[in-house]
């Protein structure tokens, strides 16, 4: 009898032990990933990388400005795409819980979240770059936007069915036009939350590479026209990490820090916002 | 002011009514554009697509078994090798450390996996991994190619870990307390009790769980693309290199220029899309059943 009550707490350790290891060993790739990326990409990086234009094979000081104004073009452009659009559908998502409709929406928003990036590229591709006839920035900040979409409209549903309903009830008994409730009274109640939901979708497309292979496409030189390809930072790290000169792939590294260093500083911040900001109820 | 005010009103309903009926759209119009985008392809090989074994743009030839296998192999590899670390990750945030420093670091850190990009991975494999998996082969006397399925399928387990153990740790949330304690007022052990009450209660959401982090490893593209090789061949063994459906068309899109050839990537992409899709809602399916289930 003792016996079994020995076996029985040491099967217990065993079993805690080994998923206490597992746990940890699970965040290892994570500082392997970011040391390596820190030791090769930081001594790079100095003012001169982040202003200069690329610069062919073998010519010193090659910079990455050109990429970095792509990227910011490129979540704007998806940001006006997908921001106005994904916030009213939440709106409406919450406000219509139980309509047929807003079942089939919510199923689609689900739908949408789950499709394969490479899959929204050959979309854009197709309703973009195609009839327009060359690759842009407007197509690739399209496809970005579809992308970004899905999180947007989760959030602000998930964000406006926290707010209490009593919020709504007084503004409706003050007279307040349903409307203008949503609007003045709901809208900003719940912005924290919508903000957390943009901040998360803007760090999710900005390290995309996959929609932006045919549609932004990349480009070697400072591009404003949205009309014409830009280059990005993902796909920079891309097409440099892939090319065969050490110069092109030292440039790789040490943009892959300032991407990295972007997303999760945006996702830090849209912690603190989220955190700031919390609804209470 | 009355009527205006009612007027305003049927606008703004019309108009929150009218976004979410675009996002509809947008996924019905997604589906039928890859659809008649490949009706060139679907029309000249028909079902051979699916199985036959020849991918080959000189001649014209197109079929995407080999593929198909790549993206299976590597996702399912993938799903094996990452279970037991997201299972352990989620049953330690679930159960063993709710709140404390160890579960909001162990949080912090899965977060900041999460939002690590997909190019970074890659590239971080190409030059770290790959020479590591190579060095591997030759001691195991295998052809050193470095790159191929296994080493894909270990940098996508680690992508998805986080993405899965996030669903992982919210289904063992949901198991009823009053079971739990039940369990332990018998005198259960924390193991029995997670072998006997917690498995077996969170079954269906964990299997639900392991879908949808199929669903994303079957689409992931960039950091596949980059450690698998680009082989257009039926794959021997999980070593050598293959190709996936999505890497295949990241490789190949910007390449295609005549209408058949484009016709048949844009087939891989609505057969991923519809895979993919199916995943999706299945395991969606389930989890909502069983979260309705507990409420």
């Amino acid at each position: 009898m003792r016996d079994k009550t020995l076996f029985r707490i040491m099967q217990d350790r065993l079993f805690k032990s080994v998923v206490m290891s597992l746990a940890f060993l699970s965040t290892l790739p994570l500082l392997f990933i970011l040391f390596y990326i820190f030791k090769n990409g930081i001594s790079v990086i100095n003012w001169k990388f982040l202003v200069n234009l690329p610069k062919p094979v073998g010519e010193i000081s090659g910079g990455i400005s050109n990429a970095i104004v792509g990227t910011s073009i490129l979540v704007l452009i998806s940001c006006i795409v997908s921001v106005p659009l994904g916030i009213a559908s939440g709106i409406y998502l919450s406000e219509y819980r139980k309509s047929r409709l807003s079942y089939f929406v919510r199923l689609s928003v689900e739908v949408l979240q789950g499709v394969p990036s490479i899959v929204i590229g050959i979309i854009a591709y197709l309703w973009i770059v195609k009839p327009v006839g060359s690759f842009s920035a407007l197509a690739g900040g399209i496809a970005l936007g579809i992308m970004m979409l899905p999180v947007i409209v989760r959030s602000t549903e998930e964000t406006l069915k926290l707010i209490p309903y009593y919020l709504k009830e007084a503004s409706l008994a003050l007279g307040v036009p349903y409307y203008r409730t949503i609007l003045k009274v709901i809208l900003p109640t719940g912005l924290s939350g919508i903000m957390t939901g943009i901040l998360l979708g803007i760090a999710r497309i900005a390290g995309e590479t996959a929609p932006l292979l045919f549609t932004a496409f990349g480009n070697p030189f400072m591009n404003v026209n949205i009309l014409k390809p830009v280059n990005s930072l993902p796909l920079l790290i891309f097409n440099y990490a892939m090319s065969p000169y050490a110069d092109w792939q030292k440039i790789a590294w040490g943009a892959s820090v300032v991407l990295v260093t972007m997303v999760l500083f945006l996702n830090l911040i849209a912690k603190m916002v989220a955190k700031k900001w919390k609804i209470v109820s | 002011m009355k009527k205006d005010s009612l007027k305003s009103e049927k606008i703004f309903q019309k108009t929150i009514c009218f976004s979410g009926v675009i996002i509809l759209l947008l996924l019905l119009g997604i589906f039928f554009t890859l659809l008649f985008s490949s009706l060139p392809s679907i029309k000249a090989f028909g079902l051979k697509f699916i199985t036959g074994r020849k991918w080959d743009p000189v001649t014209g030839n197109f079929a995407a078994f080999p593929f198909l296998v790549g993206t299976l192999l590597t996702s399912f590899l993938a799903l094996a090798i990452s279970i037991p670390f997201s299972l352990s990750l989620a049953l330690l945030l679930g159960e063993y450390s709710k709140g404390g420093v160890v579960s909001s670091f162990l949080t912090g850190m899965v977060e900041l996996l999460a939002g690590i990009p997909s190019v970074i991975y890659g590239f971080w494999g190409l030059f770290i991994l790959v020479p590591v998996i190579r060095f591997i082969e030759l001691k195991l006397g295998l052809i050193p190619y470095g790159v191929g399925i296994f080493t894909a399928s270990l940098i996508l387990s680690v992508m998805i870990i986080p993405y899965s153990a996030s669903l992982g740790k919210e289904v063992v949330n949901l198991v009823p307390r009053d079971l739990k304690e039940a369990a332990y007022s018998l005198g259960g052990t924390k193991f029995e009790v997670i072998k006997r009450v917690i498995l077996p209660y969170a079954r269906s959401g964990i299997f639900a769980g392991i879908l949808l982090s199929l669903g994303r490893a079957l689409g992931e593209t960039m950091a596949v693309t980059m450690v698998i090789g680009n082989s257009h061949f039926l794959p021997g063994s999980i070593f050598s290199p293959s190709n996936t459906m999505a890497s295949v068309i990241a490789n190949e899109f910007t390449e295609a220029v005549d209408t058949l050839y484009l016709s048949s990537l844009i087939e891989i992409g609505l057969l991923l899309f519809l895979i993919t899709t199916i995943v999706n809602i299945a395991g969606r399916y389930i989890i909502n059943k069983v979260s309705v289930e507990v409420r």
